[in-house]
Protein backbone atom coordinates (compact mmCIF):
# COMPACT_ATOMS: atom_id res chain seq x y z
CA UNK A 1 0.00 0.00 0.00
CA UNK A 2 1.04 3.38 -1.18
CA UNK A 3 0.26 5.27 1.90
CA UNK A 4 1.88 2.72 4.70
CA UNK A 5 5.38 3.04 2.68
CA UNK A 6 5.19 6.76 3.15
CA UNK A 7 4.28 6.79 6.80
CA UNK A 8 7.77 4.36 7.27
CA UNK A 9 9.40 7.13 6.01
CA UNK A 10 8.09 9.53 7.96
CA UNK A 11 8.77 8.08 11.19
CA UNK A 12 12.17 7.22 9.74
CA UNK A 13 13.15 10.83 9.58
CA UNK A 14 11.35 11.94 12.94
CA UNK A 15 13.16 9.04 14.11
CA UNK A 16 16.03 10.89 13.51
CA UNK A 17 15.11 14.52 13.78
CA UNK A 18 14.60 13.18 17.56
CA UNK A 19 18.02 11.93 17.83
CA UNK A 20 19.54 14.97 16.24
CA UNK A 21 17.43 17.31 18.73
CA UNK A 22 17.21 15.01 21.60
CA UNK A 23 13.66 14.58 21.97
CA UNK A 24 11.97 12.50 24.28
CA UNK A 25 8.25 12.75 22.83
CA UNK A 26 6.61 14.40 19.54
CA UNK A 27 2.97 15.07 20.50
CA UNK A 28 1.73 15.81 17.20
CA UNK A 29 3.42 15.78 13.71
CA UNK A 30 1.71 17.97 10.91
CA UNK A 31 2.03 17.27 7.65
CA UNK A 32 0.96 19.12 4.33
CA UNK A 33 -0.16 17.13 1.60
CA UNK A 34 -0.87 18.11 -2.08
CA UNK A 35 -3.91 17.98 -3.42
CA UNK A 36 -2.93 15.61 -6.50
CA UNK A 37 0.07 13.60 -4.73
CA UNK A 38 -1.87 10.29 -5.02
CA UNK A 39 -2.20 9.93 -0.99
CA UNK A 40 -5.74 9.49 0.45
CA UNK A 41 -5.64 11.10 3.91
CA UNK A 42 -8.13 8.34 5.45
CA UNK A 43 -5.85 5.73 4.65
CA UNK A 44 -2.58 7.37 5.95
CA UNK A 45 -4.24 8.36 9.13
CA UNK A 46 -5.10 5.09 9.77
CA UNK A 47 -1.62 3.54 8.82
CA UNK A 48 0.03 6.60 11.05
CA UNK A 49 -2.05 5.29 14.03
CA UNK A 50 -1.10 1.31 13.37
CA UNK A 51 2.95 1.87 12.48
CA UNK A 52 3.39 4.98 15.07
CA UNK A 53 3.37 2.24 17.93
CA UNK A 54 6.16 0.44 16.61
CA UNK A 55 8.38 4.09 17.38
CA UNK A 56 8.98 4.39 20.91
CA UNK A 57 9.21 8.79 20.71
CA UNK A 58 6.31 8.81 17.86
CA UNK A 59 3.42 6.25 20.03
CA UNK A 60 1.35 9.00 21.41
CA UNK A 61 1.96 11.73 18.01
CA UNK A 62 -1.37 12.62 16.45
CA UNK A 63 -1.19 13.19 12.76
CA UNK A 64 -2.18 16.89 11.24
CA UNK A 65 -2.83 17.02 7.47
CA UNK A 66 -2.96 20.70 5.55
CA UNK A 67 -3.96 20.35 2.14
CA UNK A 68 -2.05 22.14 -0.17
CA UNK A 69 -4.52 22.93 -3.53
CA UNK A 70 -3.38 21.74 -6.72
CA UNK A 71 -2.50 24.37 -9.45
CA UNK A 72 -1.53 24.33 -13.04
CA UNK A 73 0.72 26.52 -15.54
CA UNK A 74 -0.71 26.85 -19.01
CA UNK A 75 2.96 27.83 -20.99
CA UNK A 76 0.59 29.00 -24.06
CA UNK A 77 -1.86 31.27 -22.65
CA UNK A 78 0.12 31.93 -19.13
CA UNK A 79 -2.69 31.37 -16.56
CA UNK A 80 -2.98 29.38 -13.58
CA UNK A 81 -5.88 27.47 -12.92
CA UNK A 82 -7.28 24.51 -10.69
CA UNK A 83 -5.80 20.93 -11.58
CA UNK A 84 -8.63 18.78 -9.84
CA UNK A 85 -11.02 20.66 -11.84
CA UNK A 86 -9.98 20.69 -15.07
CA UNK A 87 -7.23 18.42 -15.41
CA UNK A 88 -4.30 18.17 -18.04
CA UNK A 89 -6.01 20.59 -20.63
CA UNK A 90 -5.82 24.70 -19.88
CA UNK A 91 -9.67 25.61 -19.61
CA UNK A 92 -9.02 28.97 -21.40
CA UNK A 93 -7.24 28.29 -24.53
CA UNK A 94 -7.69 23.92 -24.76
CA UNK A 95 -3.48 23.44 -24.90
CA UNK A 96 -2.21 20.57 -23.40
CA UNK A 97 1.26 22.66 -22.68
CA UNK A 98 0.53 22.77 -19.08
CA UNK A 99 2.73 22.10 -15.89
CA UNK A 100 1.73 21.44 -12.31
CA UNK A 101 2.71 24.57 -10.08
CA UNK A 102 2.26 22.74 -7.05
CA UNK A 103 -0.19 20.00 -5.67
CA UNK A 104 2.47 16.99 -5.27
CA UNK A 105 4.07 17.92 -2.19
CA UNK A 106 4.40 15.50 0.84
CA UNK A 107 6.24 17.51 3.38
CA UNK A 108 6.43 17.11 6.91
CA UNK A 109 5.66 20.96 8.20
CA UNK A 110 6.64 20.94 11.68
CA UNK A 111 6.28 18.87 15.21
CA UNK A 112 5.52 19.71 18.56
CA UNK A 113 8.03 17.48 20.66
CA UNK A 114 8.98 17.50 24.08
CA UNK A 115 13.50 17.43 24.65
CA UNK A 116 15.57 16.16 27.40
CA UNK A 117 16.52 19.86 28.66
CA UNK B 1 5.78 20.72 23.96
CA UNK B 2 7.80 23.17 21.47
CA UNK B 3 7.12 23.66 17.91
CA UNK B 4 9.84 22.67 15.33
CA UNK B 5 9.91 23.61 12.29
CA UNK B 6 10.95 20.84 9.73
CA UNK B 7 9.94 21.47 6.54
CA UNK B 8 11.27 18.00 5.20
CA UNK B 9 10.48 15.90 2.65
CA UNK B 10 8.93 12.97 3.15
CA UNK B 11 11.57 11.22 1.31
CA UNK B 12 14.31 12.95 3.06
CA UNK B 13 16.05 10.17 4.63
CA UNK B 14 15.99 8.05 1.40
CA UNK B 15 17.28 10.44 -0.56
CA UNK B 16 20.66 10.63 1.42
CA UNK B 17 20.40 6.85 2.31
CA UNK B 18 20.14 6.36 -1.96
CA UNK B 19 22.92 9.18 -2.53
CA UNK B 20 25.22 7.14 -0.44
CA UNK B 21 24.27 3.84 -2.11
CA UNK B 22 25.24 5.20 -5.25
CA UNK B 23 28.26 6.54 -4.28
CA UNK B 24 29.51 2.82 -3.15
CA UNK B 25 27.91 1.38 -6.14
CA UNK B 26 30.14 4.18 -8.09
CA UNK B 27 33.09 3.16 -5.78
CA UNK B 28 32.64 -0.60 -6.53
CA UNK B 29 32.43 0.09 -10.47
CA UNK B 30 28.66 -1.79 -10.44
CA UNK B 31 26.30 0.02 -12.67
CA UNK B 32 22.95 -0.58 -10.81
CA UNK B 33 19.86 0.16 -13.28
CA UNK B 34 16.46 0.29 -11.80
CA UNK B 35 13.96 -0.99 -14.04
CA UNK B 36 10.22 0.24 -13.62
CA UNK B 37 6.85 -1.00 -15.65
CA UNK B 38 3.72 -1.97 -14.98
CA UNK B 39 3.28 -5.62 -14.54
CA UNK B 40 2.95 -7.70 -17.63
CA UNK B 41 4.81 -4.92 -19.56
CA UNK B 42 7.62 -8.05 -20.85
CA UNK B 43 10.12 -7.02 -17.96
CA UNK B 44 11.42 -11.19 -17.51
CA UNK B 45 11.45 -11.22 -21.38
CA UNK B 46 13.67 -8.48 -21.65
CA UNK B 47 15.93 -9.01 -19.18
CA UNK B 48 16.33 -12.61 -21.19
CA UNK B 49 17.21 -11.37 -24.30
CA UNK B 50 19.51 -8.68 -22.20
CA UNK B 51 21.63 -11.46 -20.85
CA UNK B 52 21.61 -13.72 -24.14
CA UNK B 53 22.72 -10.23 -25.82
CA UNK B 54 25.47 -9.15 -23.38
CA UNK B 55 27.40 -12.75 -23.03
CA UNK B 56 31.27 -11.05 -21.77
CA UNK B 57 28.74 -8.91 -19.05
CA UNK B 58 28.63 -10.28 -15.51
CA UNK B 59 25.23 -9.51 -14.89
CA UNK B 60 23.29 -9.60 -11.51
CA UNK B 61 19.44 -9.43 -11.02
CA UNK B 62 17.71 -8.17 -7.83
CA UNK B 63 13.54 -9.28 -8.13
CA UNK B 64 11.33 -7.10 -6.22
CA UNK B 65 8.04 -8.07 -7.91
CA UNK B 66 7.33 -11.77 -7.69
CA UNK B 67 6.19 -14.00 -4.99
CA UNK B 68 7.30 -17.36 -6.33
CA UNK B 69 10.86 -18.04 -7.60
CA UNK B 70 9.59 -18.68 -11.25
CA UNK B 71 11.20 -15.00 -12.66
CA UNK B 72 14.13 -15.81 -10.62
CA UNK B 73 14.55 -19.39 -12.03
CA UNK B 74 14.68 -18.24 -15.21
CA UNK B 75 16.61 -15.15 -14.83
CA UNK B 76 19.21 -17.65 -13.18
CA UNK B 77 19.08 -20.71 -15.96
CA UNK B 78 20.38 -17.73 -18.40
CA UNK B 79 23.25 -17.94 -16.36
CA UNK B 80 23.14 -14.37 -14.29
CA UNK B 81 23.31 -14.24 -10.48
CA UNK B 82 19.35 -13.66 -9.14
CA UNK B 83 17.97 -13.14 -5.94
CA UNK B 84 14.37 -11.73 -4.70
CA UNK B 85 13.91 -9.21 -2.78
CA UNK B 86 11.00 -8.97 -0.52
CA UNK B 87 8.85 -5.73 -0.18
CA UNK B 88 6.85 -6.31 2.88
CA UNK B 89 4.02 -5.74 1.08
CA UNK B 90 4.60 -2.25 0.06
CA UNK B 91 4.24 -0.89 -3.30
CA UNK B 92 8.23 -0.13 -4.10
CA UNK B 93 11.54 -0.71 -3.47
CA UNK B 94 13.56 2.04 -1.75
CA UNK B 95 17.45 2.17 -0.81
CA UNK B 96 17.61 0.37 2.30
CA UNK B 97 15.43 -2.82 1.05
CA UNK B 98 18.05 -2.47 -2.77
CA UNK B 99 20.96 -2.30 -0.62
CA UNK B 100 20.17 -5.32 1.48
CA UNK B 101 19.23 -7.20 -1.39
CA UNK B 102 22.66 -5.86 -3.20
CA UNK B 103 24.86 -6.77 0.17
CA UNK B 104 22.73 -10.11 0.37
CA UNK B 105 23.77 -11.47 -3.26
CA UNK B 106 27.33 -9.79 -3.62
CA UNK B 107 28.06 -7.70 -6.47
CA UNK B 108 31.93 -8.30 -6.20
CA UNK B 109 31.82 -10.06 -9.41
CA UNK B 110 29.21 -7.87 -10.82
CA UNK B 111 29.57 -5.48 -14.29
CA UNK B 112 25.96 -4.93 -14.35
CA UNK B 113 23.23 -4.98 -11.37
CA UNK B 114 19.53 -4.69 -12.69
CA UNK B 115 16.60 -4.12 -10.14
CA UNK B 116 13.60 -4.95 -11.08
CA UNK B 117 10.83 -3.08 -9.12
CA UNK B 118 7.61 -3.58 -8.37
CA UNK B 119 5.47 -3.66 -11.53
CA UNK B 120 3.61 0.10 -10.95
CA UNK B 121 3.94 3.55 -12.65
CA UNK B 122 3.37 5.65 -9.54
CA UNK B 123 4.74 5.24 -6.22
CA UNK B 124 8.41 3.45 -7.71
CA UNK B 125 9.16 6.75 -9.58
CA UNK B 126 9.08 9.07 -6.14
CA UNK B 127 11.72 6.66 -4.32
CA UNK B 128 15.36 6.93 -5.23
CA UNK B 129 16.58 3.53 -5.06
CA UNK B 130 20.04 4.36 -5.43
CA UNK B 131 20.50 3.46 -8.93
CA UNK B 132 23.28 4.76 -11.45
CA UNK B 133 20.39 5.28 -14.06
CA UNK B 134 16.47 4.53 -14.09
CA UNK B 135 14.86 2.77 -16.62
CA UNK B 136 11.26 2.48 -17.86
CA UNK B 137 9.24 0.28 -19.65
CA UNK B 138 6.09 0.44 -21.69
CA UNK B 139 4.62 -2.07 -23.77
CA UNK B 140 2.73 -1.21 -26.50
CA UNK B 141 -0.44 -2.98 -25.74
CA UNK B 142 -0.84 -0.23 -22.19
CA UNK B 143 -1.53 2.37 -24.91
CA UNK B 144 0.79 5.74 -26.06
CA UNK B 145 -1.14 7.60 -23.63
CA UNK B 146 0.94 6.66 -20.52
CA UNK B 147 3.03 9.57 -20.48
CA UNK B 148 0.01 11.85 -20.25
CA UNK B 149 -1.16 9.54 -16.66
CA UNK B 150 1.92 9.10 -14.97
CA UNK B 151 4.44 12.18 -15.81
CA UNK B 152 6.82 11.38 -12.94
CA UNK B 153 7.99 7.73 -13.99
CA UNK B 154 8.63 9.88 -17.98
CA UNK B 155 10.34 12.71 -15.61
CA UNK B 156 12.87 10.68 -13.60
CA UNK B 157 14.14 7.82 -15.86
CA UNK B 158 17.05 8.03 -18.08
CA UNK B 159 15.30 5.80 -20.91
CA UNK B 160 12.09 4.54 -21.91
CA UNK B 161 12.31 0.83 -23.98
CA UNK B 162 8.94 0.42 -25.46
CA UNK B 163 8.23 -3.28 -25.86
CA UNK B 164 6.37 -5.50 -28.17
CA UNK B 165 6.77 -3.90 -31.48
CA UNK B 166 5.90 -6.89 -32.69
CA UNK B 167 2.83 -6.66 -31.91
CA UNK B 168 2.58 -2.60 -33.67
CA UNK B 169 0.08 -4.19 -36.44
CA UNK B 170 -2.43 -5.01 -34.33
CA UNK B 171 -2.29 -2.60 -31.74
CA UNK B 172 -3.61 1.31 -32.41
CA UNK B 173 -0.14 2.61 -30.73
CA UNK B 174 0.97 6.05 -32.15
CA UNK B 175 4.49 5.46 -31.98
CA UNK B 176 5.83 9.30 -33.01
CA UNK B 177 2.95 10.66 -30.23
CA UNK B 178 3.83 8.23 -27.38
CA UNK B 179 7.65 9.62 -28.22
CA UNK B 180 6.79 13.13 -28.40
CA UNK B 181 4.34 12.73 -25.15
CA UNK B 182 7.49 11.31 -23.24
CA UNK B 183 10.07 13.69 -24.84
CA UNK B 184 7.91 16.94 -23.73
CA UNK B 185 8.00 15.65 -20.18
CA UNK B 186 11.80 14.40 -20.53
CA UNK B 187 13.53 16.24 -23.47
CA UNK B 188 17.11 13.97 -22.62
CA UNK B 189 15.09 11.03 -22.08
CA UNK B 190 16.98 8.00 -24.06
CA UNK B 191 14.24 5.79 -26.41
CA UNK B 192 14.81 2.39 -27.71
CA UNK B 193 11.62 0.72 -29.37
CA UNK B 194 11.97 -2.70 -29.23
CA UNK B 195 10.87 -6.59 -29.17
CA UNK B 196 12.79 -8.48 -27.15
CA UNK B 197 11.01 -11.88 -28.83
CA UNK B 198 12.06 -11.09 -32.64
CA UNK B 199 15.07 -9.13 -31.42
CA UNK B 200 13.85 -6.21 -33.72
CA UNK B 201 15.70 -2.83 -31.86
CA UNK B 202 17.59 -5.23 -29.16
CA UNK B 203 20.98 -3.76 -30.87
CA UNK B 204 20.57 -0.29 -30.12
CA UNK B 205 19.44 -1.06 -26.33
CA UNK B 206 22.25 -3.30 -25.48
CA UNK B 207 24.84 -0.66 -26.80
CA UNK B 208 23.83 1.66 -24.60
CA UNK B 209 23.73 -0.49 -22.00
CA UNK B 210 27.65 -1.26 -22.40
CA UNK B 211 28.35 2.44 -22.67
CA UNK B 212 26.96 3.33 -19.76
CA UNK B 213 28.93 0.66 -18.06
CA UNK B 214 31.69 2.31 -19.65
CA UNK B 215 31.18 5.85 -18.44
CA UNK B 216 29.97 4.42 -15.34
CA UNK B 217 33.28 3.18 -14.61
CA UNK B 218 35.40 5.97 -16.45
CA UNK B 219 34.17 7.90 -13.63
CA UNK B 220 34.46 5.95 -10.68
Amino acid sequence: MHELGIVTHVAKTLDEVAEENKITRIGSVTLQIGEVSGIINDYFVDCWDYFKKKHPVLADAEMKIEIIPAVTYCEDCRSEYETVKYGKICPHCHSERTWLLRGNECTIKEIEAETQE
Amino acid sequence: MKVIELHKSVTDSNDRDADRLRAEMKEAGVLLINIMSSPGSGKTTLLSSTIKGMPETRIAVLEADIDSAVDAEKIESLGAKAVQVHTDGMCHMDAGMTRAGLEGMGFEDVDLAVLENVGNLICPAEFDTGAGKNVMILSITEGDDKPLKYPLMFETSDALVISKIDALPYFNFDMEKCMERARRLNPDIQIFPLSAKTGEGMDAWISWLHEEINRWRENS
